[in-house]
């Protein structure tokens, strides 16, 4: 198969020229971004820093008591390598402070409470520091709706949003992202031993070649049964894909003026940029 | 005659005239003391490309003080550029003006308003209804906005009108990425500009953004095609650029001795057919 395989010097230039260009025209220089120790905001870190300075970025790994040391130490190689602003935030006081008063929360629950801790943190920088805060899901994740909504999904400008896991891989070779990231398994980190593609029943570059034919060539059901994709895995990433459309939209407004923002109120963000 | 073509591959910031029309004049000049006669701008390029709701806001009339200055600069050098248009009846147009000497030769209202995939522009625009050749100092020439080229009656009409030299403006965003060299955009319009040319034994130059709007992209690679189909001059992938290119008129006369598919077209045929088919579908 190996539809995926990109041109990642091209790439590479879009997506730099778009962090320089959508953060700068707002009217500040930085960007800020969580560094979880993988390779998503290992690659946005990358992409960061040669937009607009290593000096420009600023970065925070935000562990949990519970989280895998060695995610940190990725984070701080990564932070090293380019020389960003970097620092280290746990988040485990707010955290247990909430989990005392709701004591019975499944690991679903404690897993949103601390992504949604590690957003409001970001933005509490991204005001101090004067920058936007950077996204770093990746088009499979945010197809999948393998994200928490508010929490990790939310960014101001998300330049791999657009990008597969397997283009994610292949840019950060290009780049030169530290090899311990590239290798390592991708986890949430929510607890030990935790894989995403465990947690998913799939593999991310199956996923990949299957999504790249249903959303992008948009194939029939039929056609990707003809190219080898077995009738459940088909109906399994489908259905993740409808049932986490709502992750993917603004809140839904109740229309009731004849100009209803969004629907009839229509502007670009860049308006005036 | 031999002359030289600017073709300014500009960043317009969406929906700020007055940051545009600055941009706009500062390529004029950059022109003129480059030693271009004409001067090609992007597809909406005194306002930007994405407007949506802003369409109306940004709308100037013909009367309107930017394109008397315009008209002034085009005593100095001719120019083509791109801007939204309304009309006595409050339509809004996505339109190219051509100036010369003081006065706009040709308007050119885009005809073909995509609506598929990212476009969204038959919501906002009227469509234009007419493709016209007209008369200038490099000869005749016909213009073109973007999605019209892609059409390929609309080149055609525009070359048997007697056009030799076609303009198209254009704000093309860059998507699809491969293994290929380039984008996926930007190759189908190499190979759309290049086999326009060749097919019509005209000049082609094509002249497109760069920027950023929400997120998407304008590769720029603007163009200049002689009526061979070769490139002659190609401005930067995604940056800002500023091409001259210079165009020489023996090419075009030797282009139409060597393939003289132009003087050779059946307009009667063609004519024909279509109005058979038209009928046909009537029915």
């Amino acid at each position: 198969m190996g539809a995926l395989t990109v041109n990642t010097a091209l790439l590479r230039r879009i997506l730099v020229g778009f962090v320089r260009d959508e953060v700068t025209k707002v009217g500040v220089k930085k960007g800020v971004l969580g560094l979880s120790g993988g390779i998503d905001s290992a690659l946005v870190a990358f992409i960061a820093a040669e937009a607009l300075g290593p000096e420009n970025v600023h970065a925070y790994t935000m562990p949990y008591r519970t989280s895998n040391p060695e995610s940190e130490a990725h984070a701080k190689l990564v932070a090293d390598a380019l020389g960003i602003n970097y620092r280290v935030l746990e988040i485990t006081p707010m955290v247990d402070a909430y989990f005392a008063l709701v004591p019975d929360a499944d690991n679903m629950r404690r897993g949103n409470k601390m992504a949604r801790e590690r957003m409001t943190i970001l933005y509490d920088n991204s005001a101090a520091v004067g920058g936007l805060v950077l996204g770093t899901s990746n088009k499979t994740e945010l197809l999948l709706g393998y994200g928490t909504l508010h929490g990790d999904m939310a960014s101001a400008l998300n330049p791999i949003g657009d990008i597969y896991k397997s283009q994610v891989w292949e840019l950060s070779e290009a780049f030169g992202v530290p090899r311990e990231v590239i290798d390592k398994k991708p986890s949430a980190d929510l607890w030990a031993g935790q894989t995403d593609e465990q947690e998913l029943g799939f593999s991310y570059r199956d996923a990949d070649e299957l999504l790249y034919r249903m959303v992008d060539q948009r194939m029939s059901r039929d056609e990707l049964i003809a190219a080898g994709f077995a009738p459940a895995f088909i109906d399994n990433v489908h259905q993740k894909v409808q049932g986490s459309h709502f992750k993917r939209r603004l809140p839904v407004i109740a229309k009731v003026s004849n100009r209803t923002i969004d629907r009839d109120f229509r502007y670009a963000r860049d308006w005036g940029k | 005659m031999d002359f030289t073509v600017a073709l300014a591959q500009i960043k317009p910031k969406l929906g700020c005239l007055d940051d545009n029309l600055a941009l706009i004049e500062a390529a004029i000049e950059k022109g003129i003391a480059g030693g271009a006669q004409l001067v090609v701008f992007p597809e909406l390029a005194l306002t930007g490309y994405f407007l949506k709701d802003l369409v109306p806001e940004v709308a100037i009339r013909l009367d309107a003080p930017q394109i008397a200055r315009l008209k002034i600069l085009s005593r100095r050098i001719s120019i083509a550029v791109g801007l939204v248009e309304v009309s006595a009846d409050y339509r809004f147009f996505n339109t190219a003006l051509y100036l010369e000497e003081g006065e706009i030769r040709h308007l050119h209202r885009k005809v073909y308003l995509p609506t598929y995939g990212l476009f969204d522009e038959q919501r906002y625009l009227a469509r234009g209804e007419r493709f016209r050749a007209f008369d200038t100092r490099f000869g005749r020439v016909g213009m073109l906005i973007c999605e019209d080229m892609w059409h390929l009656s609309a080149p055609y009409i525009l070359a048997m009108d007697g056009a030799t030299t076609l303009i198209c403006l254009s704000s093309s965003p860059g998507r699809g990425i491969s293994e290929a060299e380039g984008l996926g955009s930007a190759a189908a319009w190499q190979r759309l500009t290049s086999t326009t040319a060749m097919f019509l034994n005209c000049r082609v130059f094509y002249c497109n953004r760069v920027g950023y709007e929400d997120g998407i992209n304008f590769w720029g690679g603007s163009e200049a095609i002689a009526p061979s189909g070769e490139v002659s001059a190609r401005g930067m992938l995604l940056e800002e650029d500023f091409v001259l290119a210079r165009v020489d008129e023996g090419a075009l006369r030797r282009e139409r001795i060597f393939s003289p598919m132009m003087r050779d077209e059946n307009l009667a045929v063609t004519v024909k057919e279509l109005k058979r088919i038209d009928r046909e579908r009537g029915v």
